[in-house]
């Protein structure tokens, strides 16, 4: 049985893993609209083709340094419960396939929000891709780790 | 036949989809159920109204024990009994038959509602209800003979399982009326391409009589049950919404196709895109009238709660409905369900006296519970009256003292009217008594905030005596709605139009003139009054981080110009300061993400034509934010300045806007009229036809100066050339006036007569507004005579 395919993407050194069944498209930074007084982890309201979609900072949502403004980022475009959400990350890789045996879930000494946020890991050729929880990143939301 | 049947039914149904259907169809028929049984109590032996519930009953326990719902197929069954005995006119409808089976009607919605939840009847002890129901089945003495008892087997039969739909010449030829061949031949024809009915072959080729086929089709038409289901389908409401979204969409995009065709002078794109236009607005009309629901279908539960607490407080009481055609959207249909249902339990429990009470107070014993709805002004109004005992202000009065709601000196200064209003703060009930239905504090505020809440209003008027009429005003859709744009920090906000009362635009001194600070909180002078004045970028924090807003640190000496939107919410007004008042607008309301609703400042977000999404405040969260309405029970929450010092009493109260005009003279023009006060500079005063005309929402509207209308001089703050315009906006179906004043003075809600003895031109007549005497404009007159036609220029959505 083939493995399961994965949309990938970085952050900083990163490098993390969506199945890309959740994933609606991926698109170009564009411009947002802020919402005052929201969680700083969400960035803006972006207008995906008459749909709102609200964008993720993922780096924030990470407690990784933000990106400098003069980088480009991407929108991965996510399908979840609540709607469509979009994770501006640092750049998108390839599509990857993986095999069911190399995953393992997150290890118990990880701390942090990543404990929260990550699904497990797939031992790649050469490098770990983490898999992202989209709906976790949203439900931790404000309140939690 | 059994073949027949198990191929109309579509294979791929599964359970759970046979459940669903079953679920929408009974919750249908049970609402007409209660409706039914209340009716029957009036005329016991109606025949129709029998056999209409005996057969709702009927279907849910023959599904029901289809579907192995074993409880709800008990209960149904002893409840079909007793309808059987009724409609064989072997028992009599008696009140306690009557409630019993609308007790039993109660545990059919309860047993659906958890088939509903959890897919199972739950766990239940309905005995005592089926024990009560099986001892009425032998409760004989009561029965009287019905006129003309029918055989009910034959009814039965008819109704229990309806027929296969046969074509129409099986029933010719079982009728006798045409012969096998003759109809095998016509079929031969309509196969070889005859586009005619099989009933028509046959009469024009001598076959069978024209009413032979007539009476075939009756049969077929009954044997097809009522025949309606088979041109209607049933629609996931979120189907509609998405649909509805869609649409929303295109009218945006049809808007900068149009906008665009329009710079490029090419004659056949603008052809085009004005046929696109057209077409447009007729698909979101047809989408947006499949969301439309009748508000009839709330109402139709209304007789059964009348009746049941009008049972229960020992009263009695009639209920009447007007306009229950009326249509509203879906999602406010069930916005307004619960509030309604508060406002006729409260009419019948508060409002209503008993008769011994109602005798002396020389009225009939039976009280009037009367429903109305009706469109007015582009809202839908929504009124539940009753003639009962009215409010006693005195009672009020007292009670909110005693409540430290307000101080006795302030009680003492009040208006009825602004007493009146007392009734929607919460935590004040004057019922002595407690009672199962109301008065138990909570009621009237949560009213009052969930019709607000879709962009509603809610008065009450009231008469000592003589009744109570509570009255919402509620918008007919929340898709698309009417909106004001302004920026703020260099970032777009929309502000729905239900919430906009006036807009202010200062400039120079007179900003230090009439923006005040009493301890540090900025007030503007508007006409005499203070209104407390919001900083839209410092409620939503955004000044300091961008550094833009001029207007942040309240008012200064630097500050050139302030712009102050007038929002009413909550039953308060506020002035909210923003950089820039762009336009307004139709938008398409787009619900926010859960993650975003915690924050309770927006009601959603729009696209604006740009593409670029912009958020929508939600007046009445702002409001609460900055404190304006957050102390509803505050002592100030319920001075209202804008208040009248005097009712008189009878007389009709009207909302009107109060000007000046030359020197001296008062105005007043009926609200209703208005559709809003504009001031426009005067340098975008144009000439059409030797006629002053503005520029308005993209139409050439008329200026028509009242002083000028009533030959007078007008004052002197005319000559000052700095102020804009004050501009009363008129509009009656077609056309719109400006009409210019001098001065607004204020907008009052007051009870007057109108003496129509003048005579003047483009006066009405004169009443007496605030003790002094008040000419009233005559507008729909100077609309017509003033704007014969109107031109159209530029866009417009």
């Amino acid at each position: 049985v083939a493995g399961q395919q994965f949309c990938t993407f970085f952050l900083e050194d990163q490098f993390f893993g969506v199945p890309v069944q959740q994933v609606q498209e991926v698109i170009q930074c564009q411009e947002m609209t802020r919402v005052p007084l929201a969680s700083e982890v969400i960035r803006g309201l972006i207008n995906l083709r008459g749909q709102i979609v609200v964008a993720v900072a993922l780096r924030h949502r990470f407690e990784m340094s933000e990106r400098p403004e003069s980088q480009p980022r991407m929108n991965l475009v996510v399908r979840t419960d609540d709607g469509l959400v979009s994770f501006l990350v640092d750049e998108i890789g390839d599509v990857v396939e993986a095999d069911e045996e190399d995953f393992e879930p997150p290890p118990a000494t990880l701390r942090g929000p990543a404990r929260g946020l990550l699904r497990g890991v797939y031992k790649l050729q050469g490098r770990l891709m983490l898999v992202l929880d989209a709906e976790r990143v949203l439900n931790c939301g404000e309140d939690s780790v | 036949v059994a073949e027949r049947v198990k191929a109309k039914r579509p294979l791929v149904m599964s359970d759970a989809e046979i459940v669903k259907e079953f679920l929408v169809e009974s919750y249908e028929n049970l609402d007409r159920l209660d409706q039914d049984l209340v009716a029957l109590e009036k005329a016991p032996t109606d025949r129709d109204t029998l056999a209409s519930i005996f057969r709702t009953i009927h279907t849910i326990k023959g599904t029901s024990g289809f579907l192995a719902f074993n409880q709800l197929a008990a209960v149904t069954h002893v409840g079909e009994t007793l309808l059987a005995r009724l409609r064989d006119g072997v028992l009599a409808l008696s009140p306690e038959i009557t409630t019993a089976l609308l007790a039993m009607v109660d545990a059919v919605r309860e047993m659906l509602g958890s088939i509903e939840d959890t897919g199972k009847e739950g766990e239940r002890n309905d005995d005592e209800l089926i024990s009560n129901l099986t001892r009425l089945l032998d409760s004989k003495e009561e029965a009287k003979p019905v006129p003309e008892p029918t055989p009910a087997k034959e009814e039965t039969q008819t109704n229990d399982l309806p027929q296969p739909t046969a074509n129409i010449g099986a029933i010719l030829i079982k009728q006798g009326a045409a012969k096998v061949s003759e109809v095998y031949e016509a079929m031969q024809q309509q196969h070889a391409g005859d586009p005619r009915h099989l009933g028509e072959i046959l009469v024009e080729r001598g076959a069978v009589k024209p009413e032979d086929v007539v009476d075939a089709l009756h049969i077929q038409q009954q044997a097809r049950g009522q025949g309606a289901s088979e041109s209607t389908v049933r629609v996931d409401v979120s189907e509609l919404d998405r649909l509805m979204n869609r649409v929303g969409e295109l009218v945006l995009l049809r808007n900068q196709i149009v906008q665009y065709s329009n710079s490029m002078e090419d004659s056949r794109l603008l052809e085009t895109s004005q046929r696109l236009s057209l077409l447009t607005t007729e698909l979101q009309e047809a989408i947006m009238k499949t969301r439309m629901q009748p508000i009839g279908s709330i109402w139709s539960r209304f007789p059964r709660t009348v009746r049941d607490v009008a049972l229960g407080c020992g009263k009695q009481v009639r209920i009447e409905m007007q306009g229950q055609d009326t249509e509203l959207d879906k999602t406010i249909i069930e916005a307004i369900k619960d509030p309604l249902t508060h406002l006729v339990r409260n009419a019948v429990d508060h409002g209503i006296e008993r008769p011994e009470l109602r005798r002396t107070a020389g009225k009939k014993d039976e009280g009037l519970v009367l429903l109305r709805a009706f469109h007015e002004g582009g809202q839908v109004h929504v009124e539940v009256v009753d003639d009962g005992v009215g409010l006693d202000y005195e009672k009020l009065r007292n009670k909110a003292i005693e409540k430290e709601i307000i101080t006795a000196n302030q009680a003492a200064r009040m208006t009825e009217r602004e007493i009146t209003d007392l009734i929607f703060v919460p935590g004040l009930s004057t019922t002595e008594k407690v009672t199962k239905v109301s008065g138990r504090g909570v009621g009237l505020d949560v009213v009052k905030t969930n019709v607000e809440k879709i962009g509603g209003t809610v008065e009450v008027q009231s008469t000592p005596g003589q009744g109570t009429t509570v009255r919402m005003k509620i918008p007919i859709t929340l898709a698309i709605i009417p909106a004001l744009v302004v920026t703020t920090a260099a970032q777009r906000y929309v502000i729905p139009q239900v919430s906009l009362l006036e807009l202010r635009h200062l400039e120079g001194e007179e900003i230090q003139r009439s923006i005040q600070l009493i301890h540090g909180t900025p007030v503007y002078r508007l006409r005499e009054r203070l209104l407390p004045l919001v900083y839209l970028g410092r409620e939503l924090n955004v000044d300091a981080e961008e550094g833009f807003s001029q207007t942040a640190a309240g008012p200064n000496e630097e500050i050139q110009r302030v712009d102050i939107v007038v929002l009413r919410t909550g039953g308060r007004q506020f002035g909210l300061v923003v950089d820039e008042i762009n336009d307004t607008q139709e938008i398409v309301v787009k619900p926010l993400t859960r993650l975003l609703k915690s924050i309770n400042l927006y009601a959603g977000a729009a696209i604006m034509d740009d593409g670029k999404v912009a958020l929508i405040l939600d007046v009445l969260g702002l409001a609460q934010r900055a404190h304006v309405t957050s102390d509803v029970c505050d002592r100030r929450g319920v001075e209202k300045p804008q208040m009248s010092p005097e009712l008189t009493e009878g007389s009709q109260r009207n909302s009107v806007v109060l000007f000046q005009y030359g020197e001296k003279g008062r105005m007043a023009i009926e609200l209703a009229l208005v559709a809003r006060l504009q001031e426009f500079p005067r340098e975008t005063v144009e000439f059409a036809a030797s006629q002053e005309v503005v520029q308005y929402r993209g139409q050439i509207m008329p200026l028509l100066r009242v002083s000028d209308l009533l030959q007078c001089q007008p004052s002197k703050e005319d000559e000052n050339r700095a102020d804009p315009l004050q501009v009363v906006v008129c509009s009656d179906q077609q056309r719109t006036v400006g009409l210019v004043v001098d001065r607004i003075l204020d907008i009052v809600e007051e009870s007057f007569v109108i003496d129509r003895g003048t005579g003047r031109k483009g006066v009405l007549g004169s009443a007496v507004i605030q003790k002094r005497v008040t000419d009233i404009l005559d507008v729909p007159a100077l609309i017509a005579a003033a704007a014969p036609s109107q031109v159209s220029v530029g866009a417009h959505a």
